[in-house]
């Protein structure tokens, strides 16, 4: 099947517009005839399933967990980007749009990312009016910061809980709905298949997490909103029931899987402590707009620290290595996260890491302490102030921009960081790749929608800060609605889609016979135990660096991991109740096949492009030597992969990549 | 260090429940009370028994999944946190720890640790939202300016991660706390007042309608939570709803 991204003609800026122009609408009347199931009820699920339901369709909302709120959209940070130019700073959509292009080191399709950034300034005043809580300035108008990878100040934000309160916003929006029984909610349910009827995606079933019950549920249209893949890497910012479950069974149903190997690896989480370590915690990126980042400048200091004889506050300014703003004097500490964490590794890699495992950075505030502080001091007309007063003043600023992150550090680490750095090393955050979709955001079968993080649309090779909550809303709230509306306009003489046929038996039988499966194997090993396996391989061999070698091993290795699950999984209780092992399990078995399919894109993409770093692939010499090298001429295109059954069978099906408004070039932060 | 664990088991909702003894041996005092759970599951899964079920997702403090009462306190023995934020340094060697559920007649005991809290789903459902269509087409953001000390004040509310803690602490299960923070979030923006009466009236309503008790101002919800709601929040609930009642 050839790929058709249909991208609507003309320039650009257009495009949409003209689109919705003449796409068909559902008229209200028949729109009560039209079933629409939402799985997944984050950012962009939750504001999918409010929007369809204000609009007269019938929603069928499912979410694992006990409710949408805790979707894991409720764990963003830092803020959500919009060119709404408040500040004046020379923001305009068109810069946006630029910037996350670039930022996604051209592997993204430009029309899509234009059609964000066209709609990102409307999400804003939809969460205004929804009394979403932005942080203000003491006029009242709404604050912004800046992101790592722009110039301009463009994120909006609410203290560091940002997803936090546009989950809230969304959930509040669902709950309208479900009250006015728009929304039929399904808590604590799991998609465990897509059924397709005539090649079309009809319903799904699932399993009641409470009473272990296999429902089927039919519909006109099947949207997944399910998130991104990250447990792959077992540790990871993810919650610990994210999953790739539901984008891997459409998948297996005929939806192609977009650069699974575009992964972000987070500069700024919490290092690692030991084995027993269930999952990593972020901090926030806004922490780079005050904090500095640095490692000992000399290898005897990183020594000495890393035995516990020396103590960062020891350590003279010029002992310091600020590398992200030697190597990059313009954007410095705010460099993309890609290039961030590269360089966090290479320094750690040599040597120069400051905890006993050798594999962790400062984020220093003392410099941000001391400018606020002073900059208090003047606004307080404190004349000749003492160093502990402005310490003093400046400390409470940070408290107030950060004061929840830093407790956070406290807590897990049992470290002060006002006193003494933080110390933060990347760890897998994002997933770039995802369900391949056309400018619809529906994916190869018909009628099977996918957005926000599960699709790969947007982002490229890399995603910019606060571009996250942006897209889930935008295809939310914004893009899907019209697009869904115009696919459904065949469908309002259709009528009750039924449930009683083959199609919901068979995909229903496959269900309860994996079920049965697991739960009568007679294994000797946990599910945990094989999904570290798995996470250790991921980590080390398509990590932050990847090489032809490795990515072979890895491609063996997870198979060989693989097997020996289906020989060796051990889950014990029933399958006709709550039983938490036995979820865990479908969602390992599936990251396995992941897994090897990660590995295979990122073996056959011989470039260095945003996340995606082959060692075979950098800059020999010149201003940007050791630095990433893209490869435009044979690798401009996105990988949407065909399922043959065996990952390692999978078919290659290539969209070019065409860049007419944007000049390819080599991304530069220096 | 070595530990007691005495758990509430439950097989669900009907089954009638008992605490259990459990032994976990080797425990870093840098684990996060959860990765111990993890520990004693994989003991239980590799001598075939079922790991006790309890609710988590996050485990970064903000989702509100995790509910365990711990020691006789709502996520532990620790403030500003949740259970999942709680790390064994707060435990000596040789401890004996107690797990049960969040305990409230609106909470019943799904299985084990789990409990279903629905209740709150239907309050917000009741009224927690703005009626306002999510089609993009409202004015702009900033064309109702509003004080920075208001939206502080809302954030501060709206920041309530519906976890349950206070009920759970509360002698009387009261949700007032939780009731408050929602109702006080739109109450201090402009764009909450066209419907506030309304609101606080369902909300107030369908929380009696749940079966949770009232509140007699002990304030251990505002101890225990881990967000640090004000009880503020109660107070400006009920002068809300006095207006509303008399207006």
């Amino acid at each position: 099947m050839a790929l058709d991204s249909k991208v609507p003609k003309g320039p650009i800026k257009d495009k949409w517009t003209d689109y919705k122009n003449h796409i068909d609408l559902v008229n209200p009347a028949n729109k009560r005839h039209i079933d629409v199931i939402v799985v997944g009820t984050g950012l962009a699920g939750g504001s999918a399933a409010a929007t369809l339901a204000e609009l007269g369709y019938n929603v069928k909302a499912f979410a694992y967990q006990d409710s949408p709120r805790r979707a894991h959209s409720i764990a963003a940070q830092g803020g959500i980007n919009a060119a709404k130019n408040y500040q004046g700073d020379g923001d305009s959509t068109y810069r946006l749009f630029y910037d996350t292009v670039k930022g996604g080191d051209y592997r993204s399709r430009e029309a899509n990312v234009h059609r964000l950034a066209e709609v990102s300034a409307n999400i804003i005043d939809q969460c205004v009016a929804q009394g979403v809580p932005f942080a203000r300035d003491y006029g009242g108008l709404l604050d912004n910061r800046s992101f790592g990878g722009v110039l301009v100040s463009r994120t909006f934000y609410a203290k560091g809980q940002t997803g936090q309160q546009l989950l809230l916003g969304a959930y509040s929006a669902m709950n309208r709905q479900i009250a006015r029984g728009k929304i039929e909610m399904f808590n604590r349910h799991e998609m465990l298949d897509v059924v397709k009827v005539d090649g079309k995606a009809r319903g799904i079933i699932t399993r009641n997490l409470i009473t272990g019950e296999i429902e089927r549920h039919s519909a006109h249209a099947v949207v997944i909103a399910t998130g991104g893949y990250g447990n792959v890497y077992f540790l990871s910012t993810n919650a610990m029931g994210s999953n790739a479950t539901a984008a891997w069974k459409i998948h297996k149903k005929g939806a192609y899987f977009a650069n699974p190997c575009y992964t972000q690896i987070h500069p700024t989480c919490i290092p690692r402590s030991g084995d027993y370590q269930s999952k990593l915690t972020l901090m926030s990126e806004s922490l780079r707009n005050d904090g500095r980042i640095w490692v000992p400048a000399k290898i005897e200091d990183a020594q000495a620290i890393q035995q516990g004889k020396l103590k960062p506050t020891d350590l003279a300014e010029e002992d310091r290595d600020y590398y992200l703003e030697r190597r990059y004097p313009a954007f410095g500490n705010l460099v993309p996260r890609d290039v961030a964490s590269r360089a966090a590794k290479e320094r750690c890699d040599a040597g120069f890491g400051v905890n006993a495992t050798g594999e962790a950075v400062y984020l220093d505030f003392a410099a941000a302490i001391e400018r606020y502080g002073k900059e208090q001091a003047k606004i307080q007309n404190i004349d000749n102030p003492s160093e502990e007063k402005i310490y003093e003043l400046g400390q409470a600023i940070v408290e107030a921009k950060y004061g929840n992150l830093f407790q956070m550090y406290e807590k897990i680490v049992d470290e002060n960081p006002y006193e003494t750095p933080m110390m933060i090393y990347p760890a897998t955050h994002y997933t770039m790749g995802g369900v391949w979709v056309d400018y619809n955001l529906m994916t190869t079968v018909e009628g099977l929608y996918c957005i926000g993080e599960a699709n790969f649309s947007d982002h490229g090779a890399n995603r910019l800060g606060a571009s996250a909550l942006m897209q889930g809303l935008a295809d939310g709230y914004f893009v899907l609605p019209y697009t869904i509306g115009d696919y459904l306009s065949d469908d309002i003489r259709t009528g009750k889609i039924p449930t009683d046929t083959k199609e919901f038996e068979e995909a229903e039988k496959e269900v309860k016979d994996r079920i049965d499966f697991f739960i009568n194997n007679k294994g000797t090993k946990s599910v945990d135990h094989f999904h570290k396996r798995l996470g250790k391989v991921m980590w080390d061999k398509v990590g932050m660096a990847r090489n032809e070698k490795g990515l072979k091993e890895a491609m063996a290795e997870i198979k060989a991991i693989r097997e020996e699950f289906w020989k060796e999984v051990k889950v014990p209780g029933s399958a006709n109740e709550m039983n938490p092992e036995l979820e865990k399990a479908g969602r390992v078995a599936d990251f396995l096949e992941l897994g090897e399919l990660f590995a295979k894109d990122a073996l056959v993409r011989e470039e260095s492009c945003g996340g995606h770093f082959r060692e075979e692939s950098v800059e020999l010499d010149g201003p940007q030597k050791g630095e990433a090298k893209r490869n435009d001429k044979d690798f401009a295109f996105v990988s949407a992969w065909e399922y043959k059954g065996e990952p390692a069978d999978a078919v290659l099906h290539k969209e070019e990549l065409e860049f007419n408004d944007i000049e390819l070039k080599q991304r530069s932060y220096k | 260090m070595n530990l007691t664990l005495k758990i509430w088991r439950q097989k669900d909702s009907n089954a009638k429940g008992q605490m259990v003894d459990y032994k976990v041996t080797d425990i870093s005092e840098h684990m996060s009370f959860l990765e111990m759970m993890d520990v004693l599951n994989e003991q239980l899964v590799n001598t075939g028994e079922e790991p006790v079920a309890f609710d988590h997702d996050c485990r970064e403090g903000i989702c509100g999944m995790c509910s365990m009462y711990i020691n006789g306190e709502a996520h532990g023995p620790d403030r500003g946190i949740t259970t999942c934020q709680l790390h064994m340094r707060m435990f000596n060697d040789g401890d004996t720890i107690t797990i049960e559920p969040f305990r409230a007649a609106a909470f019943p005991v799904i299985k084990d640790l789990v409990v279903d809290r629905m209740a709150f789903e239907r309050i917000q459902q009741a009224g927690g939202y703005i009626s306002v269509n999510t089609s993009g087409n409202t004015q702009d953001a900033n064309s109702i300016p509003i004080s920075k000390h208001a939206a502080d004040e809302a954030m501060d509310a709206a920041t309530c991660i519906g976890c349950g803690a206070c009920v759970a602490t509360c002698k009387n299960s009261s949700a007032m706390l939780f009731v408050g923070a929602k109702v006080s979030q739109y109450a201090l923006l402009p764009q909450g007042q066209v419907e506030a009466a309304d609101r606080v009236k369902n909300m107030v309503a369908q929380m009696d309608l749940e079966g949770f008790g009232n509140c007699t101002n002990t304030g251990a919800c505002e101890i225990e939570c881990p967000k640090g709601i004000s009880l503020d929040n109660i107070a400006r609930m009920n002068r809300e709803l006095m207006k509303a009642n008399i207006s």
